[in-house]
């Protein structure tokens, strides 16, 4: 067993799990945080990405006593109370889901994607990093569409913040 | 068109709690006391069972119970069963095996369960099934249904001989053969329609819950229609009785036909609920959803079309041997028959039809309907053959489509289906011109002088949709009616829940029923709910597959619509002082026509229900059901062309433009609609391209993960082109056709055709892989 502590959507949470818990089980498990979804087992389907530390990490390809001592971010905690954030806003006016069960983690992908392209992103660079993350409902159409879309809106924000 | 009415891009009412994590799907359940389940499974594809030990894993820690098939028999649950009857051109009814939730003395396609274990933990749980022993003798296995049909294959059922489970045929058979016989031309095809898995993006998961104090028993399931589910479970499988059991399908990540039909999983979870008396939760991991899916397609065809010396089809023979794996799933028998050879038409006039189809029992997991179920099946014989018939002809392929198109409507077809209305050429032209058809050959020589093949290829598919009319399936053999239900219920408030037996699972279902009460009552669609996936909810419905939810669903819920609008006329008629039949609404208000006297929605509502003032002797409330059973399928209908590159050093195609054309009648929301064509052309060109589920001879799944089964990423796929005409359905109020297979069903043939364009081999299976177009390209250079 092993004791650890983490800052999870601004909250210091501690927990006592078994050595192999991953992460993605306790913050669905312990937590109660089942806006993180497991879909593959094999770290293929990226529908548990969340942030660590301020990066997209798949949250079933990490033990949760790997991620003790991080800060982390899901899905619940994304929004700034009831303002969506921008990328969240963008899927739903781009149709980016149907489903619903990849989208959690597409969003984190998108929005640490985004951050990562200050510069802006292009129809193919946001398909060549969505490599890590399968849906199948919506054949990345909207999904993409809804990505460039976010990053536009973040970018003039940025553009206005500066 | 209102903002919010028929017509309007809604933005999705469902999306909130998606985008937010607030979704609720079976693995986020939680009930008091509930454990872990993990199954047992064969590691064998057909192996007999000699012993099963479970000593050693019931002493594990965490675990509750290990319970084996022969327990679950000595209580009576009863075999998995086939819903739809198919008899053999002989007469004799198709023979259907034995099939146990779980195995008792034999196993037939790896994965099968064998044994369940209840534990504290899921780790635990699996920790103890591997403690689970048992003794396998194994027995030859065959894979491929050619050679289970063959003679000397091993046989899997006593009671289908020579794995024969139906030899079944359909049109006539002496007028094909003739106009064969007295052809101009005859393009002759062999092709194979690759297996696939369904791979929704959740898993399949089961949560059975026995309340021994209200002696109740509660399944939260997967499932596109947890209604079938729970008539199923207690009438067949005697789980529970139907009047205590209530199915729930919460929120459902996907389901393209897979989650259709009842498992073993969800029967024996419920069982186990009973036996450990603790809740029991199963979920699937991502290997045990390839082991266990049912899977989709794999069917053998040859195919003769005929035509005259004027190019017109004068005949089709189609010949098709169908794998129907380990045993026969829910809805398997009717896939490759009343849902594909009905198809073999086309668009096409074709005066003589005729299709034999042979199913067989093999050592792979169940195959039934996956997206399209047959429709996309049959469209690949048609539009690949039509596409080979002009290349031979020398002629346009589309022209050679055009010629032959059905042009006069209602339309009889030789194989049943009556098409009711349709202008196939319109989306023809619309697609060549979305394509810029005409310049495909300038960018041909243009890829060329860059070293890379560019091929074109078309699609023309239809589809029957919103299935259809309960006495006519009745009469094909299904076993249930295929009606919808719908219930409105206006609150004293005037806000507004509507049930429906509808069953949603991405499509949207709480947005567009919602828009439709909008455009008739003018009630904001954020006042309407719309209810669904709970059988305590619902008194009862047929739940969602083969477009069937605006078809028919919707249409249930009009007749709901039209008896609330009576009703709730005559009770402002009686309010505002007025003749009923002058009341009309509008905005959110009802009103006398050509005066100002109105009455606020809500009102009215709140009269219904404070009953102060009604009119005499009528029943206080105002809350209508309908039932609705369509006149005839509906015949969604499109055009695909699909424009390729190959790069002859790696045979690696990249898809470079893709245009729909898509006919589907009347729209309620277009985003939506183009959301449904995105995907289906995904799973399209995923079949085309990327996609095969392999077993290797001995019967192993070699592709049962996502590092081994090549799901579309969105780096494999375009962009896409759609666009819809609306030549609306006379068949139901809405005029609605259905949009969720036509992306599924159009796109594996265009694509195929465009990449055999681009090669110069005709001769070319899917999934067209690099290593697969190569060697064609190579084969074509040596001719």
């Amino acid at each position: 067993m092993s004791e650890i502590e983490m800052v999870v959507n601004g909250r210091t949470v501690t927990g006592n799990v078994e050595d192999r818990t991953l992460l993605v089980h306790f913050l669905r498990e312990n937590l109660g945080l089942t806006g993180t979804h497991v879909g593959c087992d094999t770290s293929q389907c990226g529908a548990c990405v969340v942030h660590l530390d301020g990066k997209a990490v798949k949250s079933c390809s990490m033990l949760a006593a790997q991620a003790s001592g991080s800060t982390v971010v899901t899905i619940e905690g994304l929004a700034d109370g009831a303002d969506l954030h921008p990328v969240q806003a963008a899927f739903r006016e781009h149709h980016g889901l149907q489903c619903g069960f990849c989208t959690p983690g597409m969003i984190m992908a998108a929005t640490d994607m985004i951050a990562r392209h200050p510069e802006g992103l292009d129809e193919k660079t946001v398909r060549s990093e969505l490599e890590g993350n399968i849906c199948r409902c919506t054949g990345y159409h909207n999904i993409v569409k809804a990505i460039l879309a976010a990053s536009e809106t973040m970018s003039k924000g940025a553009a206005r913040a500066a | 068109m209102g903002i919010e009415g028929i017509g309007a891009r809604v933005a999705r009412k469902e999306d909130k709690r998606f985008i937010t994590g607030a979704g609720r799907y079976v693995d986020d359940m939680v009930v008091p006391g509930m454990k872990h389940a993990a199954f047992v499974r064969s590691p064998h594809a057909h192996a007999e069972i000699e012993s099963i030990d479970v000593a050693a894993a019931k002493k594990m820690p965490g675990v509750i119970g290990v319970l084996t098939g022969k327990e679950i028999k000595a209580d009576g649950i009863g075999n998995l069963i086939c819903g739809w009857m198919i008899h053999s051109k002989d007469g004799t009814p198709m023979k259907m095996g034995a099939w146990s939730p779980m195995a008792t003395d034999r196993v037939r396609f790896v994965g099968e369960a064998v044994a369940i274990v209840v534990a504290e933990t899921k780790g635990q749980a699996r920790d103890a099934a591997e403690a689970v022993v048992v003794n396998y003798k194994e027995l030859p296995a065959v894979i491929d249904a050619v050679a289970a049909l063959e003679e000397g294959a091993p046989q899997l059922h006593p009671e289908a001989e020579g794995n024969l489970i139906y030899d079944w045929e359909i049109g006539d058979a002496a007028a094909a053969d003739k106009a064969i016989a007295s052809a101009a031309h005859v393009t002759k095809l062999k092709l194979v329609n690759n297996r696939l898995v369904p791979n929704a993006m959740e898993p399949r998961a089961a949560l059975g819950h026995y309340d021994k104090a209200e002696d109740h028993y509660t399944c939260w399931t997967t499932s596109q229609n947890p209604h079938v589910a729970r008539v199923v479970m207690s009438a067949f499988y005697n789980v529970a009785p139907e009047n205590k059991l209530r199915v729930i399908a919460p929120d459902v990540g996907g389901g393209f036909g897979s989650k259709i039909f009842i498992y073993p999983e969800e029967i024996v979870c419920l069982w186990a609920s009973k036996k450990t008396g603790v809740p029991v939760k199963w979920v699937a991991d991502r290997t045990e959803s390839f082991l266990t899916d049912a899977h989709g397609r794999d069917h053998v065809t040859e195919v003769q079309m005929a035509f005259d010396a004027d190019n017109r089809m004068t005949g089709l023979k189609v010949d098709t041997i169908a794998n129907l794996g380990g045993y026969m799933s829910l809805f398997s028998s009717s896939v490759p028959t009343y849902l594909y050879a009905t198809l073999l038409s086309g668009q096409y006039a074709i005066p003589a039809i005729h299709c034999n189809v042979r199913t067989a029992y093999t050592n792979t997991a169940p195959v039934d309907a996956y997206r399209g179920a047959g429709r996309p099946e049959a469209t690949y014989v048609m539009e690949r053959v039509v596409e080979t018939a002009a290349r031979e002809l020398g002629v346009s392929p589309a022209e050679l489509r055009r010629k032959n198109f059905i042009t006069e409507f209602p339309y009889q077809t030789p194989v049943i289906m009556a098409y009711d209305a349709g202008d196939y050429a319109a989306s023809l032209d619309a697609a060549m011109k979305a394509a810029d058809y005409a310049g495909f050959e300038a960018r041909r020589a243009e890829a060329k002088s860059r070293g890379k093949l560019r091929g074109i290829g078309m699609s023309c598919y239809i589809e029957a949709c919103g299935i259809a009319p309960s006495q006519a399936v009745g009469s094909l053999g299904a076993g249930v009616g295929l009606w919808e239900s719908a219930e409105v219920r206006v609150n004293m408030a005037g806000t507004i829940e509507v049930l429906t037996g509808s069953h949603s699972h991405g499509q949207g279902h709480e947005t567009t029923f919602a828009q439709l009460v909008n455009q008739r009552f003018g009630v904001p669609i954020e006042q309407v709910s719309i209810v669904h996936g709970d059988t305590d909810k619902v008194q009862m419905g047929m739940g969602t597959y083969g477009s069937r939810s605006g078809a028919v669903g919707m249409s249930a819920i009009v007749k709901a619509l039209d008896k609330v609008e009576a009703k709730a006329k005559k009770i402002a008629a009686h309010l505002l002082e007025a003749d009923e039949a002058d009341i009309v609404i509008e905005n959110g208000e009802l009103k006398v026509a050509g005066t100002d006297k109105t009455l606020p929605w809500f009102q009215m509502a709140l009269a219904a229900y404070a009953a102060h003032n009604l009119p005499a002797g009528m029943e206080p409330g105002l809350k209508e059901g309908a039932f609705y059973d369509p006149s005839n399928f509906t015949f969604p209908a499109g055009c695909y062309i699909c424009e390729v590159e190959v790069d002859p050093d790696t045979g690696t195609t990249e898809i470079v433009q893709f245009v729909a054309a898509d006919d589907f009648g009347n729209i309620i929301n277009p985003m939506i609609v183009e959301g449904q064509v995105h995907g289906g052309i995904a799973q399209g060109v995923g079949q085309a391209l990327l996609e095969g589920c392999r077993y290797d001879q001995s019967g192993q799944l070699i592709t049962a993960s996502y590092m081994d089964y090549t799901m579309p990423r969105a780096g494999d796929l375009p962009s896409f082109t759609v666009s819809t005409s609306n030549t609306p359905c006379p068949g139901n109020p809405l005029g609605i056709k259905g949009c969720g297979e036509a992306g599924a069903i159009g796109s594996p043939p265009a694509v195929i055709n465009a990449v055999t364009d681009a090669i110069g081999n005709n001769d070319l299976t899917m999934p067209a892989t690099p290593l697969t177009v190569w060697a064609a390209l190579k084969a074509a250079t040596r001719h």
